[in-house]
């Protein structure tokens, strides 16, 4: 016969301070393990959500990152011609051959200090090619003119950035003419400028990359073959959403490595803390616990009993760890990715199955950590606990 | 000293829970310790830089090159004793598991600007005589298996094609926040591959006092104003920070982290400390009936509290001390010269002080002032 649940939480309360205790350290452990994942997938999200499905990325062969590619003007009259490529409203081909680049800004706080920004040169139809770009405040720039569009999470961040405002890079000046919005993509981190008035005062002529719309997406794998094959290219060819979740790799990995480690080791100290709070819990009760075998509790009972009882505290520790780590939700930090060299901001990402997940970690903290009392309270001798 | 007794009896009584607070207080500080460790290891590579060195970059951003005749100005201005240049090769080798930094650098000058690359003197002239030929650091021969004497190719990504360099020479920084994972090759040979000589990523200038850095880095600068690519020069150390403020706020994330550590291992540790005073409440009273003054009873209860905090502290603290020196530890070349620094042990020792004190604390003063009637009354 199972012991009522009704029996641990009484249990639980007669002992507030050391059960919110050994809660709150669980707590702890599942508000880092929440906070450092939800650093990882806030970095995540942020990268993949920039690539879509719909476009195909072209670089110059055996380039990692639109910074190491280069395609001549010819190879971008070639692939602009493709007959894979989207045609928009206006009949023309949807295609964006881009200039890619850093630019040092120096951060507003400490002004010997720099981050390198992206600045991207754009072709017209670009604002096609990515559907995800919506200008939030002011025009496009147009061709022809100094004129650059600044992502949103750049246009706080650092000075010269609002809207009319001048801001100075590769010897020039450039009226800021537009802010943009991305959903929270790595976009919103860049400068967009046209492509043929940033190429001749940064890297010569020629482009880093080119991202058209596909016809079809799912002929992509035709598009690739293709492209690849022609000799007179020599690009690779990505799909856009494989190619910017493929740039998150590497931080994304190292973050979560990280976390998995100092959570594992927190864990065990926790752990550790469940085990002396049910070890206790055990031998002050002892009698009760005879007097529960002597009614005729089977010695099951009593081991499930005790090890409800220490998940039920673990639980308790995980709400409260899930409440701790909520609030940084949404917060918005930046870092250098490893594999552009760029700074991208992003936002913590708590997600509810990452909550779920630190609900079921402190759950299974509590299970490891009361099963050697639980075990012990199961196998008390009755008539020596009972005297 | 005759109630060490006592103290070690009461600290055996229940031998599970004393070794799991105490290995929870080690796991606890070996965490803060790794963890401070990364903070401080970064703050190393911001402060390092040589002080007669300056670094020389494109001002329109570090991806943009100079020419390679800027050596022969840079070396005209007074003061300037040395001029160097590298570029940033950016390859691949193998599967790209574990990343290193290659570098196209003038070989002689490059080595005499940085000393600090401790090279055997017969690897050294073999560099110099051999075009295709590379250093590579210590560390790449343990992680790669390399050998002196083997062809490495990598794959280049900003200069493509298969690139076959023999590995002549191994140096060791003497140093240790100097990278000991890099490779470097020659630029005559980088030129000569890809078919245009004539341009550098960077320049490294060496100054006759450290006390001119200001006024020679701004001649640089003027002298390049209205060429095709001005520059911009700053002390080494300012190039290094720049580097490490890429990190955005990993410092204070650690730091965050660390503090929830501690604080989760506080609750532990307190919990502890508290279940075993609340058993002997009766034991104390007893004592207390045969004549153990009060002060007594709050020292063998405090002194329980620092054998168990203290201990445990020495094990974490000294595992990471230990471990990551053996391990010889830079995550992935990420964290040159990762060290648990004596900063950091103190401030560990520090953290276990507070830690006895605020465990210890509440149940040794309930000890000394408990009264024993109200004691030996008390039902269990």
């Amino acid at each position: 016969m199972k012991i009522p649940v009704l029996y641990n939480v009484r249990s639980v309360l007669q002992r507030p301070l050391s059960t919110a205790f050994t809660a709150l350290g669980i707590g702890l452990v599942v508000a880092v393990f929440i906070g450092m994942l939800a650093l990882a997938t806030g970095f995540r999200t942020a990268l993949t959500s920039t690539g879509s499905m719909d476009n195909a990325m072209v670089l110059r062969r055996g380039a990692d990152s639109e910074l190491s590619s280069g395609v001549g003007r010819e190879q971008a009259r070639i692939i602009a011609a493709s007959a894979h490529i989207a045609a928009g409203s206006d009949g023309r081909p949807i295609v964006s051959p881009e200039v890619y680049v850093l630019i040092p800004l120096p951060r507003p706080a400490d002004t010997t200090a720099v981050a390198n920004v992206v600045v991207r040169g754009i072709s017209a139809s670009a604002w096609e090619v990515r559907t995800n770009v919506q200008v939030t405040e002011g025009r496009k720039f147009e061709s022809g003119r100094s004129e650059v569009c600044i992502g949103q999470r750049i246009a706080g961040r650092f000075e010269h950035t609002g809207v009319g405002e001048t801001l100075r890079f590769a010897g020039r000046d450039w009226t800021v003419v537009c802010h943009f919005t991305a959903t929270g993509s790595a976009f919103e981190s860049e400068i967009w400028g046209g492509n043929e008035e940033l190429m001749p005062v940064l890297r010569g002529d020629v482009f880093q990359s080119i991202t058209f719309r596909l016809k079809d997406a799912a002929a992509f794998p035709d598009a690739k073959r293709v492209l690849e094959a022609d000799q007179r290219l020599g690009v690779d060819v990505h799909r856009e959403s494989e190619f910017y979740a493929a740039q998150s790799q590497l931080l994304d990995r190292i973050l979560r490595i990280l976390a998995y480690l100092v959570t594992t080791i927190m864990a065990v100290g926790a752990v550790f803390g469940a085990v002396n709070t049910m070890y206790a819990a055990v031998s002050s009760r002892s009698s009760e616990i005879a007097v529960l075998l002597t009614l005729g509790f089977r010695p099951r009972s009593v081991l499930a009993s005790f090890l409800l009882e220490s998940a039920i505290i673990a639980a308790v520790g995980g709400v409260i760890g899930g409440l701790l780590a909520l609030p940084i939700n949404g917060i918005v930090t930046s870092t250098t990715n490893w594999s552009s060299f760029s700074e991208v901001a992003f936002s913590f990402r708590v997600t509810p199955s990452l909550l779920l997940s630190g609900f079921l970690f402190a759950v299974v903290m509590g299970v490891v950590g009361g099963f050697l009392p639980a075990r012990r309270a199961a196998r008390i001798p009755v008539v020596q606990a009972l005297r | 000293m005759k109630y060490v007794r006592l103290v070690l009896a009461n600290l055996g009584r229940h031998k599970w829970r004393t070794f799991l607070t105490t290995a929870g207080i080690a796991l606890a500080l070996f965490l803060f310790a790794s963890l401070r460790t990364v903070v401080t290891t970064i703050a190393a590579t911001a402060q390092w830089g040589g002080a007669r060195r300056l670094v020389t970059l494109n001002a329109t951003g570090i991806v943009f090159p100079l020419p390679l005749n800027y050596a022969e100005r840079l070396r005209a201005i007074p003061g300037v004793t040395g001029v160097t240049w590298a570029n940033w090769f950016g390859g691949r080798y193998g599967d790209n598991k574990r990343f290193f930094g290659q570098f196209a650098v003038d070989a002689e000058s490059y080595l005499a600007m940085y000393p600090e690359m401790s090279v055997p003197d017969d690897q050294r002239e073999a560099f110099f005589r051999e075009k295709g030929s590379a250093i590579v650091g210590r560390r790449l021969l343990d992680v790669f298996g390399w050998k002196v004497g083997q062809d490495v190719t990598i794959q280049g990504t900003i200069f493509p094609g298969d690139w076959t360099f023999t590995v002549r020479g191994v140096y060791t920084p003497t140093d240790k926040v100097l990278n000991d994972d890099m490779m470097i090759f020659r630029h005559d040979f980088f030129d000569e591959k890809i078919g245009r000589a004539g341009i550098a990523g960077w320049y490294v200038v060496q100054i006759d006092d450290p006390d001119h850095a200001g006024r020679i880095a701004k001649a640089i600068d003027d002298l390049f104003r209205n060429s095709s690519s001005p520059t911009k020069t700053g002390t080494e150390q300012a190039f290094n920070a720049s580097f490490a403020t890429m990190w955005g706020n990993v410092s204070l994330l650690m730091g965050t982290i660390g503090l929830a550590v501690v604080f989760a291992i506080l609750m532990v540790t307190a919990n502890a400390m508290m279940m075993s005073s609340r058993e002997r409440t009766r034991e104390v009273a007893v004592l207390k009936s045969i004549g153990f003054p009060d002060r007594v009873l709050f020292g063998v209860v405090m002194a329980e509290a620092a054998v168990i905090t203290l201990i445990g502290a020495a094990v974490g603290l000294g595992v990471a001390k230990v471990l990551y020196q053996a391990a010889n530890f830079n995550a992935a070349g990420f964290l040159p010269g990762f060290s648990v620094t004596t900063g950091t042990l103190v401030l560990g020792a520090g953290i276990a002080l507070l830690l006895m004190l605020a465990s210890g604390l509440v149940p040794a003063i309930q000890a000394a002032r408990q009264p024993i009637i109200v004691a030996l009354r008390r039902v269990e």
